[in-house]
């Protein structure tokens, strides 16, 4: 009789791992990839909203409003960001991207009355031309930054970190770095790029708050000064950010993508999102200004289920980039036949750094960024962040909430004892908070 | 606080806000000499001009003098605080006093003078600015430095030019320890002669380049090779 062979695989070392152990015995270094983490994490998935029930009533879909404006960085610029969604776009640089589909990111941005952010390698002509509201990145590499730009933004995010690499510089590998590329960040062509994680001119929060004095002083303090940071130790980071003069604070969870970061940074440096937000409104309640320094919240935010609880734990808005390049088309399934030529498929594709994207978004390739059309691209944003706020309002209405800003931790349970424990909020079914209530 | 050409406007910042005079420095059609007095250590003086000024500042200096400067002749007879001249794009800043860290920091184009010592930093990510040093700088100088001149006419200290792209370097004293990937290169008629229009331009011509010698980049970590992960 023919016995079949025991085919059972290692729990410890699966088919992920062994793979990672050989690449890395033939090629030598860490392995280098886009996208964000792709391991499971407590989310937003593992929270529920109660809804409307006979104690509290909700508004009627279609007939009652609910609006969804938010100010962002009213406590000392002179001049605002009103936008009329609460989603933004994240900082992507011109450079991870296609000229293209940065176009394509201020189209469907401005369309729907929200901004974009530029990246690590300063602004673009197109984006600037595109975006009705632009926000410019001063990063420790400095690539592209001049006051000229600086006067043109419409805000001014100081990057502290980044949810997928707290603590690690950006990268630009040389498939990328092309004429126009190298022009605008002063390096020379095919170098790969490995920014600086720290800034060149000031070292703590101390001197943030001076380097923000400055950045006021030139910009005659017309324009909201942002400060993001990897979510690591929020409560004290989002303390001294306003501390350090921020008008705003952008806290990216450990979810949150990349073009280009070493895969040990993605999957093991930060904590989940969820887990981010309620310590950082702690902060900014224990010093009176939560709503009055906004809250934007990024990492992992992909429907306006996700827009809507995070804005229920306390954030005044989110961020959406990895999210955003999936709407315009990067890992479709019409780009298939491209995938398979570069040895992936679509929904893995997460190589961007090396610049052979066949749908031309993450390339620095003429022919490849010739296939992306800005216009289309722009169409797309524009229909995602609709129905992403189409989504958060009908959720909002149904918790009666007239604003979406009036979402609450009230609205919200937990499926797990981890989501409970992270988001505070009653695990379903109980009134068990872990770490705050009893069983 | 207009000011016509033959006009020496002067700011007395112990009774004028800082934010007066820096927004008085960005108003159109802005021009002439300036003065500002009893700047007592104030950070972020005279930022973001974007104008052909003379700009003469009596007294010590805290962080960012003359930051992002586009245009102006800026002159601090004292002392500057951390990041003096920070992503300076052109025109010219002169310090007749000591520059603590990061002068210079991600300057794009323009001419840095520090007739006395310059901390450590000095010129890091430096993207095509000219520095010119009379005395010695400190630590890690000309970090990850990717276009421009620095140039140093006392003593360097320790890792200068770690991570060097393509930015020159010249010293005329002792070297406390080279970074990673920064070498020695040769000093040829060229590079006396571009050191010699340098010294010239930073009021100190009496120097000698033969006196300096050139370090750049060896472009060993320009593109990641795994035996060369011990360097980085």
């Amino acid at each position: 009789m023919h016995v079949a062979p025991s085919l059972r695989e290692s729990a410890l070392f699966d088919r992920q791992t062994i793979h990672e152990i050989q690449r890395a015995a033939r090629e030598g270094i860490y392995d280098i990839r886009g996208f964000g983490a792709k391991r499971r994490v407590p989310h937003f998935d593992d929270l529920l909203f109660l809804g409307a029930s006979m104690s509290r009533y909700p508004l009627e879909g279609y007939r009652e409003r609910c609006d969804t404006d938010v100010v962002l960085g009213d406590r000392h610029a002179k001049r605002p960001l009103h936008l009329r969604i609460p989603i933004t776009i994240a900082g992507m640089s011109f450079g991870a991207l296609s000229a293209p589909a940065k176009e394509a990111l201020g189209r469907g941005a401005s369309a729907v009355g929200t901004s974009t952010t530029t990246g690590d390698g300063g602004m673009t002509p197109e984006e600037r031309g595109h975006s009705e509201l632009l926000v410019y990145q001063l990063l420790p590499s400095r690539y592209g930054m001049n006051p000229d730009d600086l006067r043109k933004a419409d805000a001014i995010e100081v990057v502290v970190g980044q949810g997928a690499k707290p603590g690690g510089g950006g990268m630009l590998l040389g498939q990328k770095i092309s004429d126009r590329v190298a022009e605008m960040r002063d390096l020379p062509k095919g170098i790969d790029q490995r920014s600086a994680c720290r800034h060149p001119d000031w070292t703590g929060p101390d001197d943030l708050e001076i380097k923000i004095g400055e950045l006021r002083e030139i910009t005659d303090w017309e324009k909201p000064i942002f400060i993001k940071v990897g979510a690591t130790r929020p409560y004290y980071d989002t303390a001294l950010a306003v501390k350090a003069g921020a008008d705003v604070v952008v806290l990216d969870g450990m979810q949150g993508g990349t073009a280009a970061t070493q895969e040990v940074f993605i999957e093991h440096v930060g904590i989940p999102t969820l887990a981010a937000i309620r310590p950082a409104v702690d902060a900014l309640l224990e010093l009176g200004v939560h709503r009055k320094v906004q809250l934007v919240v990024s990492g992992g935010i992909r429907s306006g289920a996700d827009v809507a609880k995070a804005l229920a734990l306390g954030a005044d808005a989110v961020s959406i980039g990895v999210a955003a390049i999936i709407a315009l088309g990067d890992n479709s399934p019409e780009h298939d036949e491209g995938y398979a030529e570069i040895g992936s498929a679509a929904g893995f594709y997460d190589d961007w750094h090396e610049g052979r994207d066949p749908a031309g978004i993450s390339t620095q390739d003429d022919e490849l960024a010739a296939r992306f059309d800005p216009e289309l691209g722009g169409r797309r944003i524009a229909n995602y962040l609709r129905t992403m706020v189409l989504e958060a309002q009908t959720l909002a209405r149904g918790c009666g909430k007239s604003h979406l800003h009036n979402l609450e931790p009230e609205d919200l349970v937990a499926l797990t004892l981890e989501a409970a424990a992270m988001a505070r909020v009653p695990l379903a079914g109980t009134n068990w908070i872990p770490g705050l209530t009893r069983p | 606080m207009g000011a016509a050409a033959s006009v020496v406007t002067e700011v007395d910042l112990a009774v004028t806000p800082l934010r007066e005079l820096n927004q008085a420095l960005h108003a159109e059609g802005v021009s002439g000499r300036w003065r500002v007095l009893n700047p007592r250590g104030a950070h972020a003086v005279a930022v973001g001009i974007d104008a052909p000024l003379d700009i003469e500042i009596e007294g010590h200096v805290g962080y960012y003098c003359a930051g992002m400067n586009k245009r102006a002749a800026v002159r601090v007879n004292g002392n500057c605080g951390v990041g003096l001249a920070e992503n300076i794009m052109s025109g010219t800043v002169v310090v007749e006093g000591n520059a603590s860290q990061s002068a210079g920091a991600t300057g794009r184009g323009g001419l840095v003078v520090v007739n006395g010592d310059a901390s450590a930093r000095c010129g890091i990510s430096m993207k095509g600015v000219d520095i010119v040093v009379r005395g010695s700088v400190g630590h890690m100088s000309a970090f990850m430095a990717q276009k421009g001149r620095l140039v140093v006419c006392g003593d360097a200290g320790d890792a200068l030019g770690d991570s060097i792209y393509e930015a020159r370097l010249y010293v005329r004293g002792e070297i406390g320890s080279l970074g990673a990937d920064c070498v020695e290169k040769e000093m040829r008629d060229e590079h006396r002669a571009e050191l010699g229009e340098l010294l010239e331009r930073a009021g100190a011509g009496e120097l000698d380049p033969a006196g300096f010698r050139r370090y750049g980049s060896a472009r060993r970590l320009y593109n990641f090779d795994v035996d060369n992960a011990g360097e980085y």
